[in-house]
């Protein structure tokens, strides 16, 4: 039987419930949370700061260095041991080079700006949130960029294409299995700036694959872009939260 | 706001000496706490702790493993913390710094000695498998006090804490049973600061980073102390330490009302 109809109710090209703010973390120069169903990604971003070791500055602009981190109680299973494993580092590599593609960090020469993006609790689609927490975090800081990053997971389960796959959508053995690809992109220009993918699909289920994300990337793209709104106003002026 | 706060030891000093601090609180007094419970469902128990602008999440994963060969019927607590770089500027990725290592420590020692938890409630098969009580003290935002507010948080954490089903002997995470982990005690950790001859708690970060000493009493629920950490380089005398143990077990009964 193939997979028509999904476990929860959704459409095919219905994300999970999303919930966005921006400025959630004090301490931070810009932070933000991003709530995917029960994925939930914090980021928070620190600098543009001197980089340490030396050796790693670029003398001709600043560097983005993305951390992420899943907390101990936030996996589907077992408790993850803390610390960064080899999927943490590919994760934090990936996401860094997503993001480094809108932002400009020409005016900080030897400088780092250091984005933490932090999980609670996940549902699959960590990278995904993460990243889409991550472009309102820098925004927040007022790092220069030229476009925000959204980005989704979309897939192939048992023979339907669909949007943001859950654990349960992820894990899917029946029938042709679970395609899993996680996409991110500048709305503004439908650029491609993370693309991965597990699993077995064929070359026009693939673009169809990632026609859905464009689209649902216009969604996300909209509620970060309201996230900033609802801290700094309409007029770009900051909002006297606290 | 608190990078840029006047921080200077003479300035912290005459305020405790006015007793008036920085943000209007008397020396024991401690700031707004609000306790959130279930907010990470991924654990089996999670909580929430806010004490002013300092955020702490708490979460309890329950899996199973072997027990010690010297106590086949009981289970196994373990209480880490993890200081990430989210929290505060001044901490850095990397393995568990000695501040996060004597944070999740001092923590587990209070559960620990305090019994806390019944650990024969946790044994399935004696000699062969007990569940394994893992809680993690992650702070979100650091403003000072975290071994306080950790404590808490483990608490609150540990109280909301339910058993997942056991499917042919393995864990089943998806569906959690509505059997509770039985508490006994709930010991509160206390950290009373000493500047000059003040004594005080619940400091913020900025005032965490002058203090010359501390000590940690966790008290149980009829006062007794179930653990004790001196921290910082100087000294306390012995009337100091009479004073803090009477205002930490004040201080730990006002907490525990929060829970």
């Amino acid at each position: 039987m193939a997979y028509t109809k999904r476990h929860d109710g959704r459409s095919f090209t219905e994300c999970r419930p999303i919930e966005a703010k921006a400025g959630v973390i004090k301490n931070a120069d810009g932070s933000a949370y991003f709530k995917i169903g029960k994925t939930w990604a914090y980021a928070t971003v620190y600098g543009p700061r001197e980089l340490y070791p030396r050796f790693q500055q670029d003398p001709t602009k600043g560097i983005l260095r993305v951390t992420y981190n899943m907390m101990p109680f936030s996996g589907q299973g077992e408790r993850v041991r803390p610390g960064p494993n080899r999927r943490a580092k590919e994760i934090s590599m990936v996401s860094e080079k997503a993001l480094s593609a809108v932002v400009d960090l020409d005016k900080f020469p030897n400088a780092v700006v250091d984005v933490f993006i932090d999980l609670p609790q996940t549902d699959a689609g960590s990278r995904a949130a993460g990243i889409s927490a991550a472009s309102i975090a820098l925004a927040d800081a007022g790092i220069i960029m030229r476009d925000m990053v959204a980005a989704v997971a979309v897939g192939r389960v048992d023979g339907s294409n669909l949007v943001d796959l859950d654990y349960t959508e992820e894990a899917h053995h029946e029938g042709e299995g679970a395609v899993d690809i996680p996409v991110a992109i500048i709305p503004s220009t439908d650029e491609i700036v993370l693309l991965q993918m597990d699993g077995v699909i064929n070359k026009e289920d693939l673009k169809s694959a990632l026609e859905l994300a464009r689209i649902a990337g216009k969604d996300i793209a909209k509620i970060q872009r309201d996230a900033l709104k609802e801290k700094y106003g309409k007029e770009g002026e900051a909002q006297d939260n606290e | 706001m608190s990078r840029n706060a006047p921080n200077s030891k003479e300035h912290i000093v005459k305020a405790l000496e006015a007793d008036i601090r920085y943000d209007g609180r008397k020396k024991e007094e401690f700031r707004k706490i609000e306790i959130e419970t279930d907010i990470a469902v991924t654990g089996e128990g999670s909580a929430r702790v806010k004490v002013g602008d300092c955020e702490v999440i708490a979460g309890v994963k329950l899996s199973l493993g072997t027990p010690y060969p010297d106590s086949p019927d009981e289970g196994v607590l373990m209480v880490g913390c993890e200081l990430i770089p989210m929290a505060h500027p001044s901490l850095e990725s990397g393995p568990p710094s000695i501040d996060a290592i004597e944070i999740g420590r001092v923590i587990d020692r209070g559960i620990r000695e305090g019994h806390c938890i019944d650990a024969k409630q946790l044994c399935v098969e004696p000699g062969e498998k007990v569940w394994i009580v893992s809680v993690d003290v992650v702070p979100l935002n650091h403003d000072g006090n975290l071994i306080d507010v950790g404590g808490l948080a483990a608490m609150a954490a540990i109280k909301a804490t339910r058993f997942p089903v056991i499917e042919d002997g393995k864990v089943n995470y998806k569906e959690l049973t509505d059997k509770k982990l039985e508490i006994n005690e709930t010991p509160i950790p206390v950290t009373v600061c000493k500047i000059g001859n003040q004594l005080f708690v619940d400091p913020t970060k900025v005032e965490e980073d002058a203090i010359e000493a501390r000590i940690t009493v966790t008290c149980l629920d009829d006062k007794r102390i179930c653990s004790l950490q001196k921290g910082g380089s100087e000294s306390f005398s012995i009337e100091q330490l009479g004073d803090a143990f009477d205002i930490a077990s004040k201080t730990s009964n006002e907490l525990r009302k929060n829970l």
